[in-house]
């Protein structure tokens, strides 16, 4: 099979985005004040999270809503819900 | 809505969402499904094997209705190392024949049909609707509240899956520590049936489901998965949440490894990508669950922290199906008696405990722990490839007897004798 990157995978899933409603919320100061194995960048399937100039910011449109990096998060960081009814990823076959 | 009051508010229409409801409107009573997907299934991601018996008590000869893959006839353990595999494989016609052992699923299509037999039983299904809090009167559970609108009921059964917030938020269980809990990455790999019935020498609807154990996990706890849909292959991986960040690993990378592996490509070859996915599995066994019951709530399937991993077989659908079931019963008997505190519901625990739910949890209880040996990923693989190696190598060299080469491999692969026995012995008693 051909290789593919996280984003061209994201890619073929469908999505319902639910513009201007983040389910995922960084809270910096906890963050930044705490956390020492950055554990969100590490276990995210979708590679949601990356670090901008030291914060972490959250692409959440890509989410599979595991759950993994709030399960993940040493300081508790993430104000993580699932996205609002009908909303996120929709798994066609799952 | 917000007038009514229902017998039974259930939240996620997954196996035990979709089980408890039926089994519910089934005996007339009023019972709501509230899904936060767009329907059924489209938040739902199993492996997955449905090993349907218990399924088929509750709607007999469900298969034949049901949107299923494939009957498991073919069941794989395969000890992987970088360049070698040995497999337990045993197949069996005996699984061929109804009520079939197990059959591959995909849960976006499954639980749309099950949410569909709930509602013609009389359920009422709320798709698109995020259940945000379980509302609680003076300690006791009486309903929902979903943005605006509250909904109430006798009892509300918390069926929200692994992270299920609801019965946090009702105090029934604490956050489970990333040690306990396990991710599970998938990629679904489109095939022609022919294709995947040629390779996995699958003759009609037969169907195989391999575990994986070894080098494809990265080094920590959990292993692949690859199973055998219609004209697609479900392949994945499931590993330790903790040991993820200890060893500084990430999904994806792993997961590219795992496919790429000389002895795993040629099994995807040519395929193409439909759907890639990922979802939390509850690993904790026994001493993660949570209170199961409280005035007005009982909690079932993931969000109980129901699924059993011993190596050969992964469980969790057919264990939700069976505490839904176990719920529903338990709501039942609190309606003849119209008492739906702790009390009236701590029939619930005695109903799982009777049933080869609970039996089968405790009976795994120590699984997990003994699949923590780092043996089992690294030293057994490399031993036992390295014996078969060695029995099968013709290379114009005197050749020495069985016992004489197992010692060998096993000094190789480091591993003693006292390694093995206690490893074998605790094996046969935890698996």
């Amino acid at each position: 099979m051909k290789k593919m990157t996280v984003t061209e995978k994201i890619a073929v899933n469908k999505y319902e985005l639910d513009e201007g409603h983040p389910h995922i919320v960084v809270h910096e100061e906890a963050c930044r004040a705490k956390c020492k194995n950055l554990a969100c960048l590490l276990v995210c399937p979708a590679r949601v999270y990356s670090e901008v100039n030291g914060k972490i910011m959250a692409d959440w449109a890509a989410c599979l809503e595991c759950g993994a990096c709030k399960a993940a998060c040493p300081t508790d960081a993430l104000d993580w819900v699932y996205p609002r009814g009908g909303f996120g990823i929709v798994y066609r076959n799952g | 809505m917000a007038d009514e009051k229902f017998d039974a508010i259930i939240v996620g229409a997954g196996m035990a969402g979709n089980a408890a409801a039926y089994r519910l409107a089934k005996e007339g009573l009023q019972v709501v499904v509230i899904e936060r997907g767009p329907y059924p299934g489209s938040k739902n991601l199993s492996g997955g094997v449905l090993y349907g018996r218990v399924l088929h008590q509750l709607i007999p000869e469900y298969w034949k209705e049901a949107p299923v893959e494939r009957f498991i006839t073919n069941e794989v353990v395969t000890f992987l190392t970088g360049d070698a595999s040995f497999n337990i494989d045993f197949k069996t016609q005996d699984f061929g024949k109804p009520p079939f052992n197990g059959f591959t699923v995909l849960r976006g299509k499954f639980d749309r049909w099950f949410a569909e037999k709930a509602e013609a039983a009389g359920a009422m299904l709320v798709p698109g609707i995020r259940v945000d809090k379980v509302l609680i009167e003076g300690g006791r559970v009486v309903g929902i509240a979903a943005g605006d609108e509250e909904i109430w009921a006798d009892v509300v059964i918390a069926a929200d899956g692994a992270n299920s917030f609801l019965a946090q938020e009702a105090g029934l269980r604490e956050r489970i520590p990333a040690s306990q809990m396990a991710l599970g990455v998938k990629e679904l790999i489109g095939l022609p049936r022919q294709v995947i019935e040629d390779r996995f020498h699958l003759t009609g609807n037969e169907g195989a489901a391999h575990s994986i154990v070894g080098c494809v996990s990265g080094g920590v706890t959990g292993g692949g998965f690859l199973y055998t849909n219609l004209d697609s292959l479900s392949i994945g991986l499931v590993m330790n949440l903790d040991e993820l960040v200890q060893n500084q690993l990430q999904p994806p990378e792993i997961l590219e490894e795992f496919m790429g592996h000389p002895l795993i490509a040629p099994l995807v070859k040519d395929g193409t990508l439909l759907e890639y996915g990922a979802h939390l599995v509850v690993e904790g066994g026994i001493e993660m669950m949570p209170r199961l019951y409280m005035d007005g709530m009982l909690v079932a399937g993931d969000a109980a922290g129901f699924s059993i991993n011993n190596g050969f077989v992964v469980r969790g659908m057919d264990l939700a199906i069976g505490s839904g079931i176990a719920a529903a019963e338990t709501v039942i008997e609190a309606k003849s008696k119209n008492d739906f505190s702790a009390q009236g519901l701590s029939a619930y625990p005695q109903k799982l405990e009777a049933s080869y739910v609970m039996a089968d949890m405790h009976t795994y209880a120590q699984a997990a722990g003994f699949l923590k040996n780092r043996r089992l990923y690294k030293a057994y693989p490399e031993m036992i490839t390295k014996l078969m190696r060695q029995i099968y190598r013709q290379d114009a060299q005197p050749k020495k007897h069985l016992m004489q080469e197992l010692l060998k491999s096993l000094k190789d692969s480091r591993i003693s004798l006292f390694d093995l026995v206690k490893d074998g012995y605790k094996g046969g008693r935890t698996l």
